[in-house]
């Protein structure tokens, strides 16, 4: 069993609120961080190896390092609950359920960037969880951990709650900045970096919710015990949302020591395939990440098993391996159409394109339109090269990454998926009627190999 | 315009709330948070008169509130019926069967994909990834999400609403 230091305490009743978080040993990381300098506790991070739990993968304590500290001028800290990538609702079982590990890593995290005022930026459709973040931070200033000079220290705190308009742009940390002060969730040229000028120009530090909680136990054991657990430069815990076709769908803490194999059909986790079907694919961390079919998921090019960890899941390159992302883990089994799939999410990239990159604006309509007609059945072979040539001239074309995120799913559809296209385009009168897949499944494994 | 159209005053204590959070002169900053809140007051939608009541209260241009509130999906730039039905329908939900929800709504209450029905009562939203990708097939209803659907579910839902019985704040 994985070790849980993220949803240790989630199962206990009213952990939501501040009396019953604070008797499991609440705020005890921030009591012993606020005794630190800043230094030691940006020591205690990079130590950690904690790697930002967004999708980018960044050392954190690094990001934190890179943070302009000009005199006179405030820095802030904002906390990217911009959560929209398909596949991923693991930020919103933290602040559903953790407010306050959220509240608690963020006061560490202000202190150590000398952030006074900081902001949670959450997706508008999460409507309902402000409330539940505010009820906390109301909680946690009454007990003197918000608000002036802090268990008497003289660090000043606030954070304050913002809602987004529903544009999954605004997960990209400067269209998030751009929404924060009240404008269109346009990306910003880069650099300058947000750690030099930021919300308002001012110096400030973007985080993930999960980067943010992670900050609480890495102060409450030391970076260097947090550092043990894992693997190589995937340290730590990682949260990850599985979905699709599973029997358990959920939010899992794992060591990142596990196999996918394990991930994906023991009991402790996603619990098997569905209906006893075989896996066909799985997009492992959100959905801008590569398709990996089902061959390729459990074991490496080499043979050897694929772990659940940031370097495992990479393996071979995009045109083997994948990624960890956000840890959206979306399980495809063997009735899922890829180009049906493939086609929703390329809809999904076009609705959400801010329109400023004309290779983003025009190329995810195009690659959407085109593939809307392969999977109606409407599909020419020349269109399958056409798709993979659009996708090859947005991919790295456009100022932030979600060009990338739109041309990736793509191009590994038709990679790993290449005949299941040109089956659409051979067989119209079928393919609106019938699924087709590959060879490649996996088969569920026998229960009595499994335990 | 302004005269006619104004927050309750609760409401712009509230505004006023907001506009505290962030640094003088950065007003601006409170803009998506009371344009939440006018759509709320306003009837559902932002109509050209309320978005500009938000740029007063502001002290913005009204253009600055235009080219905000169309570029998010949130804001509803023509009326709507009472309950909005955003169905989600991106990757996972579609794998858990969102089509199927979306046509039992679609054929029931006889609309199209952002059309409201002829009583003023629903409006059907398609929407993209609403994060409950793990509980899908879902649905947004104001406030709330409600997931695992089925069409029973999707069902007892629509006669809630229709009952005056479903909360949607």
């Amino acid at each position: 069993m994985s070790k849980k230091l993220l949803l240790k305490d989630a199962h206990i009743e009213g952990i939501r609120y501040f009396d019953t978080y604070r008797k499991q040993g609440g705020y005890e990381a921030a009591e012993k961080a606020l005794k630190m300098t800043p230094d030691e506790i940006l020591e205690e991070v990079k130590t950690s190896g904690l790697r930002g739990r967004g999708g980018a993968g960044f050392p954190t304590g690094m990001k934190w390092s890179f943070l302009a500290k000009p005199e006179g001028v405030p820095r802030h800290l904002v906390v990217n609950a911009d959560e929209s990538e398909p596949g991923t609702f693991k930020d919103r079982y933290l602040m559903e359920f953790l407010p306050h590990l959220l509240i608690e890593g963020m006061l560490i995290s202000s202190y150590c960037l000398g952030s006074n005022v900081s902001y949670i930026y959450i997706r508008g459709e999460y409507s309902w969880i402000p409330d539940i973040l505010e009820e906390a931070i109301g909680e946690a200033k009454a007990a003197g951990f918000l608000g002036k000079n802090i268990l008497g220290t003289g660090f000043d705190c606030e954070i304050y709650v913002q809602r987004g308009g529903g544009a999954y742009i605004c997960g990209e940390e400067t269209a998030l900045l751009e929404s924060l002060e009240g404008k269109r969730g346009n990306p910003r040229l880069k650099p300058p970096f947000p750690a030099v000028k930021g919300l308002w120009e001012r110096p400030t530090v973007v985080n993930n919710v999960e980067s943010i909680t992670a900050i609480v136990p890495i102060i409450d054991i030391t970076g260097a015990e947090y550092a043990k657990i894992g693997v190589g430069r995937s340290t730590g815990t990682k949260l990850i949302s599985a979905c699709g076709n599973i029997n358990k769908p959920g939010v899992y803490e794992i060591d990142m020591t596990i196999t996918v194999e394990e991930f994906i059909y023991s009991d402790e986790y996603c619990g098997g395939i569905k209906d006893g079907k075989r896996l066909k694919a799985c997009i492992p961390g959100g959905s801008s990440v590569p398709i990996v079919p089902a061959n390729l998921l459990l074991k490496t090019v080499n043979g050897e098993p694929r772990y659940m960890n940031y370097e495992s899941l990479a393996d071979g390159g995009f045109s083997t391996g994948t990624m960890m992302g956000s840890g959206g883990f979306i399980v495809l089994d063997e009735d899922q159409c890829i180009v049906e799939h493939t086609m929703t999410l390329a809809r999904f990239y076009h609705h959400e394109s801010c329109g400023q990159c004309t290779p983003c604006r025009e190329g995810t309509g195009w690659m959407h339109k085109i593939l809307k007609k392969i999977e109606k059945g409407e599909g020419k072979m020349e269109d399958i090269d056409l798709l993979w040539d659009i996708q090859r001239k947005i991919e790295g074309n456009t100022i932030c990454p979600l060009g990338d995120a739109a041309a990736w799913p793509v191009a590994a559809a038709i990679r790993h998926f290449r005949d299941e296209f040109e089956w659409h385009v051979k067989n119209p009168e079928l393919c609106l009627t019938q699924n087709y897949g590959l060879a490649n499944y996996a088969d569920p494994i026998p229960v009595a190999a499994s335990n | 315009m302004s005269e006619t159209i104004a927050f309750k005053p609760e409401s712009l204590q509230q505004v006023h709330k907001i506009i505290a959070r962030y640094p003088e002169g950065k007003q601006k900053s409170a803009l998506l948070p009371v344009l939440h809140l006018a759509q709320k007051e306003f009837g559902g939608w932002l109509a050209v008169p309320v978005m500009d009541y938000v740029a007063e209260l502001l002290s913005i241009k009204p253009i600055e509130v235009y080219e905000v509130a169309t570029f998010y999906t949130m804001f509803n730039m023509k009326p709507v019926g009472k309950y909005v039905l955003e169905v989600c329908r991106t990757g996972p939900c579609m794998v858990s069967g969102s089509e199927k929800i979306l046509n039992h709504i679609r054929t029931k209450l006889n609309i199209k994909d952002g059309e409201t029905t002829a009583d003023g009562m629903f409006t059907l939203k398609p929407a993209e990834c609403l994060g409950a990708c793990g509980y899908a097939p879902m649905l947004q209803l104001g406030k709330f999400y409600h997931e695992n659907l089925t069409i029973e579910k999707v069902d007892e839902i629509l006669d809630l609403c229709r009952e005056g019985q479903l909360s949607l704040d």
